[in-house]
């Protein structure tokens, strides 16, 4: 009897030092999470590019950028991947487009998650540096925050001066929390092994923030630079992002 | 019910002043040694010189605290700070157009805010001559915070903390037009931004490597004429040569003056701190200093009424532009920008 048990003791050890039904934290591999820019179908470019919204208004974009933080990958298992740091997404620098995610334990993963925004811990926490530095053009106030998501461009339909078009979008608390959380499941796992970099790639379409749940017309919106309307554009960024096929 | 007695009564207010003075955060205190004018050696003597309006810790604290408000728009939401961001030297940092009130958009780029004490006129058309007077034209102006000087002068009275704060700077706890602008030029005027490395580098205090001075060189050839040395401005107001926006009709100090000589002139601005204050140009249609420069170095670009000073610079080789890039970028004085004295009181 006593020996069955010691069997069990050892079974149970190991059970527990092999990670099953749990990740193997000495196996470990990075992801890096690359977003491509679109505008509908076509690559996003920024200024030259022509592209029609909805209604037929032509425009160009001069910046698209916006931060993504929080990012777990959650793994068949149900084990959960979380990582730190926030990554602000530039399309002027191509650098900021390519995430490296290191250190992710070998799994099979199903699910990435992540926000879009600034969550009101980080967003009260001081001065900050890195992705979070009030250099990089996303600060306003200590009062309002970090703006989350910057869409600037020109539309010759604006009534804005220059005809120049602006979406600004963040606050974290009412009347406008424009933190969203999204979440990209994959019709085939993510298989990170050992000393391995795998590759998401995830598509941003610009055109989606203008275009969804709202439709936002030029002549009447161009510019969303406050908490009024901010949702509205929030719950169509909500919808921008999709995996690459 | 029995009164309480005068030591009691005595007894709360002193621990009452001493709670209130230990609560003050040392970032956010502002000391008499703080409001000190301390003029860079090598610039030359101010044009506003506080006079009548010595810089006091009270004054300047109530300042601060003006120029951080949004009370001073007219629906709350827009403040000084909010286009004056002090991680910018005061510029909006990565916009081209100035933002104000009700979501609106303004016709030029926010310039930063920086040396105001040897600035001859503000605004970019140069339409204020003094300092004190500047901040009437943003709090009115109907795009920028929309409210009137006694709309404002109302609020501050009816507001507790404000009575506090101008009896303290002023002996009178009544707002006036007077005071809130006086409060606001000890805040802005002590913006002083003189600890650059090249103002380190011109007191003899630290030095520019051989690409910097190769910059400093070509500067001093192609852009003092107007940019000139130690303010890297001369107070004038020249045409840029940049074609003008049709959509924005800007004719900047045409429009001030009334003459035709001096449309699509633009004051020409100090560089401290260029670096970070990008977008560039008075409608910020440039988005880095290597535009700027690519810009200035091929004289095919100007347009009519380019300052003829342009046509001195010439064409600039790319090592020539790589050097001007570098010298620019000791310009930038990481003192004054993380300066403790000019942070948002409400900092956490």
């Amino acid at each position: 009897m006593r020996a069955v048990f010691n069997i069990l003791y050892v079974v149970a050890l190991l059970f527990i030092f092999s990670g099953a039904g749990y990740s193997n934290f000495t196996n470990r591999g990075e992801v890096s999470i690359r977003f491509h820019h679109f505008v509908n179908n076509d690559r996003l470019i920024l200024d030259s590019s022509v592209y029609h919204n909805r209604t037929g208004q032509e425009f160009t974009i001069s910046k698209f950028k916006y931060y993504v933080g929080h990012i777990e990958l959650v793994a068949k298992n149900g084990f959960v991947f979380r990582a730190k740091n926030y990554f602000l997404i530039n399309e002027e620098e191509p650098i900021s487009k390519n995430i490296h995610v290191p250190n992710v334990p070998s799994a099979e993963y199903v699910t990435l998650n992540f926000s879009l925004g600034v969550d009101s811990i980080d967003n009260c926490s001081g001065a900050q540096s890195g992705a979070l530095d009030p250099v990089n053009g996303m600060f306003w106030t200590w009062n309002s925050g970090y703006i989350f998501l910057k869409l600037d461009g020109k539309s010759p339909a604006s009534s804005a001066p220059g005809h120049i078009f602006e979406y600004h979008i963040g606050g974290y608390k009412k009347p406008a929390n424009c933190i969203r959380h999204i979440s990209i499941h994959f019709t085939e796992p993510l298989v990170v092994r050992n000393g391995s970099t795998c590759a998401l790639d995830v598509v941003a379409d610009a055109m989606k923030i203008m275009d969804g749940q709202t439709n936002i017309d030029f002549k009447t919106l161009p510019v969303v630079s406050d908490n009024k309307h901010a949702e509205e554009i929030a719950n169509n960024y909500a919808g921008m992002f999709r995996l690459k096929n | 019910m029995k009164r309480p007695s005068f030591w009691f009564v005595l007894f709360v207010f002193v621990l009452a002043g001493v709670l209130a003075f230990t609560n003050q955060n040392p970032f956010l205190q502002i000391t008499e040694k703080d409001v000190l004018v301390n003029l860079p050696k090598n610039f030359p003597k101010p044009v506003y010189r506080f006079a009548g309006n010595k810089p006091s810790p009270e004054g300047f604290t109530l300042g601060r605290k003006l120029f951080y408000d949004e009370i001073l728009s007219k629906d709350g939401t827009v403040s000084c700070a909010t286009c004056h961001q002090r991680i910018a030297a005061f510029a909006h940092i990565d916009h081209a157009l100035s933002h104000g009130i009700y979501a609106k958009i303004g016709t030029r780029n926010v310039p930063a805010l920086q040396n105001l004490l040897w600035n001859t006129s503000f605004m970019m058309d140069g339409r204020v001559t003094d300092l004190e007077s500047q901040p009437v034209n943003p709090i009115t102006n109907a795009i920028e915070m929309d409210e009137t000087m006694e709309g404002v002068e109302k609020k501050l009275r009816s507001n507790n903390e404000y009575r506090q704060l101008f009896a303290r700077a002023f002996g009178d706890s009544m707002a006036t037009k007077d005071k809130i602008l006086k409060a606001l030029a000890q805040f802005t005027g002590l913006m002083i931004s003189s600890n650059s490395r090249y103002d380190k580098f011109m007191r003899h205090e630290d030095t520019l490597s051989a690409m910097e001075k190769n910059g400093l060189t070509t500067f001093r050839k192609k852009c003092t004429g107007c940019h000139s040395e130690p303010l890297l401005t001369d107070n004038t107001f020249r045409n840029t040569g940049l074609a003008p926006d049709s959509s924005l009709k800007d004719t900047g100090r045409g429009k001030i003056t009334a003459n035709k000589n001096d449309d699509f002139k633009f004051r020409v601005p100090g560089l401290r701190n260029i670096e970070i204050t990008y977008p560039y140009m008075h409608d910020g249609r440039f988005r880095n200093l290597q535009q700027v420069i690519a810009f200035y170095a091929n004289g095919a670009n100007f347009g009519r009424g380019a300052d003829p000073m342009l046509r001195k610079i010439g064409a600039l080789s790319a090592k020539e532009q790589s050097e001007l890039l570098a010298f620019l970028k000791t310009l930038t004085d990481r003192q004054f920008l993380y300066d403790r004295r000019f942070a948002d009181p409400r900092m956490p």
